[in-house]
């Protein structure tokens, strides 16, 4: 990911809840913590010193638990709740320093939020619901209804266009909220805990649609969420936020390898490793085992620490595995080591969750060799390996 | 006298202010009375047109009128229950008082509405104001009338225009609290949506808060409209007409029927009103489906007209 792809880039925002910020600025500045700025005005620091940057197109999780501050932090984007101090732009639009008719035009046209408790209007109809963001721009009422109503086809409610919103169970009413957004055709997607109000089943279809919606349209989401499994799920890459700092950002598979601190580790703990991890994460790569296969065979040490010898050709790609033991020493050529190959070896694809290698890797004796998705070789998984890794979890 | 005690301070210390209140009024009557009778004007335009109109309905057309505008608002059952609340007003005889009664009491209406709605608007924005305006609030509706009523007339005269008046100043602080609280209870959510979606101030009002606050809105009026009601047999003591008048007279009289039958007419013209504007506050917050031209005498006529016209390819049935 390169700068140029940065849409939205977060410095140094603090956020002081209180009469008198501009003390509690000053002793942030002087290196205050803030259970000390507390203790000496009453102020509470909602955001501490936050930094981060989004990508286009990438589904960016804000998690953290209740009172991290995430909620705080997403309000601040749009400037419903205004920053203290520090730099958000837009595109390279400073949004902090805009004047009230500039940020309607932001709020209006660049960025749209769904929230947990849907915040529909019950006294609109589903399509006239849907179409409140264009109303507001002032889109003429022919074009903001097939506007709004293609919205809602996309979030799969076409047809109840006509009822009010008391009439659609949660899921259907949290769709409503999610085509009252997509309608406006924002830039960034501002989700506040969208689905955690939607009980486990109806929470986990609504992820997969969000997936489905972002590869459709490429659109920039910032969801926020205190779900752990649901911003793996769905998160390409997650910022933590503890006490209003961020405290880490990765992808998940970064953070969960690599945590910053023992808070994250803690968070981390309960999380199913095997989920996260995909084979090509652990796959272990060993030139030792390798045998080149190009026509003729290339020169190799048959050692005794590589049981299994992977054939390889000149693209990398996997040809076949041979018990270095049988070759006992000789240097044979190809159609020996043809002969000598097991049959109907199994491989794994790289970018498939441990989870699901799980039976396969015990089966078959070798190390199970990874592949990428064009039939790369990218390294083995042991027996011994996969145990080790899932312990560790 | 007796000597300077703490104990009981206020043998020398008192406010004059029934003396100040006096010399307040004198001067304002000296000096002000043109600018008061000026204010009767709007008042006097506004309560003869309406008269004008109802006392001209034969009460026949009057009672169909608002037995459909009944079925219009909340259904078969409402129309039916206006025609029989109208027309036992006319029964027992007193249709022409309870015409000048209903045209004082929508006058008074149609001015509370005209000044507690914004009031309340104004006092849901900003604490401050609400602040001041509320002990006012208070005053309009605890001090006795009579202690208005007096003033009211050395500034106004007597006559039905300072008998909506002193109506409007009893009736007016419900719609302004109710105002104020249903747009102060509108969900916090619902305002945030709206600022999200990039509201301004006048949008925020009109599209969110308003609407949202329009079952409140409505209990104030329907408030506004029963003490209005109650009011006007109080303003009778200054001459203004109707059925107040009727249960003054029959008082003064000791004429026990003429009492009866003007009260009777108040409690049936009350009834009539309060179910009317709760049936109004109930739709606005009603979970029907249809438009309101699809329901009622008008949907009825429509339906007729467009089966009228044939087999139009009218996919719309009603579900």
């Amino acid at each position: 990911m390169t700068d140029s792809n940065e849409i939205l880039s977060i410095k140094n925002i603090y956020k002081v809840f209180g009469e008198d910020p501009d003390t509690a600025m000053e002793m942030l500045n002087n290196g205050a913590e803030k259970d000390e700025v507390f203790d000496k005005t009453g102020q509470t620091v909602g955001v501490f010193d936050a930094s981060f940057s989004v990508q286009k197109g990438e589904i960016f999780v804000i998690m953290g638990l209740s009172g991290s501050g995430k909620s705080t932090m997403v309000r601040l984007l749009n400037r419903l709740i205004e920053p203290t101090s520090g730099s958000i732009k837009l595109n390279g639009l400073e949004l902090t320093g805009l004047s009230d008719a500039e940020l309607l035009d932001v709020r209006r046209q660049e960025m749209s939020m769904v929230f947990q408790s849907f915040a529909l209007m019950p006294h609109m109809t589903v399509l006239e619901n849907a179409a409140f963001g264009l109303e507001i721009s002032g889109v003429a009422e022919q074009e903001r209804h097939s506007r709004a109503a293609e919205a809602l086809s996309q979030v799969g409610l076409g047809e109840h266009g006509s009822s009010y919103p008391h009439q659609l169970s949660g899921g259907m009413q949290q769709r409503v909220g999610l085509a009252r957004a997509l309608a406006n055709d924002p830039t960034i997607l501002l989700m506040d805990e969208a689905f955690s109000a939607l009980d486990p089943l109806i929470r986990y279809e609504m992820q997969g649609e969000l997936i489905r919606l972002q590869q459709e349209q490429e659109r920039t989401i910032i969801f926020i969420s205190h779900d752990l499994d649901e911003a793996i799920r769905i998160g390409d890459r997650i910022a933590i936020m503890e006490g209003g700092r961020v405290v880490q950002i990765g992808t998940p598979e970064e953070i969960l390898r690599n945590p910053a601190d023992d808070y994250v580790e803690t968070f981390f703990k309960g999380v199913d490793v095997s989920k996260i991890l995909k084979a090509g994460d652990i796959a272990e790569h060993n030139p030792a085992s390798l045998i080149k296969v190009n026509g003729s065979v290339h020169p190799f040490e048959a050692s005794e620490i590589c049981p299994y010898g992977y054939l390889v050709n000149e693209q990398n790609q996997l040809q076949g595995i041979v018990p270095t033991g049988d070759i006992a020493g000789q240097s044979p050529d190809l159609s020996t080591l043809q002969g000598l190959q097991i049959d109907r070896h199994e491989s794994i694809y790289s970018d498939t969750p441990l989870h699901e290698v799980l039976r396969k890797v015990a089966e078959v004796p070798y190390p199970i060799p990874v592949v990428d998705r064009c039939g790369a070789f990218r390294g083995t998984i042991s027996k011994n390996l996969l145990l080790e890794t899932l312990s560790h979890g | 006298m007796s000597e300077f005690s703490l104990l009981d301070p206020f043998q020398f210390l008192n406010v004059p202010l029934g003396e100040w209140v006096e010399a307040i009024l004198n001067y304002l009557v000296q000096n002000f009375r043109g600018f008061f009778r000026a204010i009767r004007w709007p008042i006097d335009q506004v309560l003869d047109g309406i008269e004008y109109v109802l006392q001209s309905i034969p009460p026949l057309i009057g009672i169909i009128l608002s037995s459909l505008l009944g079925w219009q608002l909340a259904g078969k059952k409402m129309g039916i229950f206006c025609a029989i609340t109208l027309f036992s007003l006319g029964l027992i005889g007193v249709w022409s008082e309870s015409m000048t009664t209903l045209s004082l009491v929508l006058t008074s209406l149609f001015f509370c509405t005209l000044f507690g709605i914004p009031m309340g608007i104004i006092c849901a924005r900003s604490d401050r104001v609400e602040r001041v305006i509320r002990p006012i609030l208070d005053a309009m509706q605890t001090l006795p009338a009579f202690v208005y009523l007096v003033p009211v007339v050395m500034l106004f005269g007597i006559g039905n225009v300072p008998g909506v008046l002193v109506t409007i100043i009893f009736a007016l602080p419900p719609l302004v609290r109710l105002t104020n609280l249903g747009i102060r209870q509108v969900p916090a959510d619902k305002v945030e949506a709206g600022r999200a979606f990039g509201c301004t101030p006048r949008q925020m009002l009109f599209k969110v808060q308003l609407p949202l606050a329009t079952p409140t809105i409505m209990a104030g009026v329907n408030q506004t409209l029963m003490l209005s009601l109650s009011m006007v047999v109080i303003a009778s003591m200054i001459s203004v007409g109707g059925l107040g008048q009727m249960v003054l007279r029959g008082i003064g009289r000791l004429d026990m029927g003429l009492a009866t039958v003007g009260g009777a007419g108040l409690v049936l013209l009350a009834i009539f009103l309060d179910r009317l504007t709760q049936a109004m506050g109930e739709r606005s917050n009603a979970d029907n489906t249809l438009h309101w031209y699809e329901t009622g005498p008008v949907g009825f006529f429509v339906r007729l007209s467009r089966s009228a016209k044939g087999q139009q390819p009218v996919a719309k049935t009603d579900p």
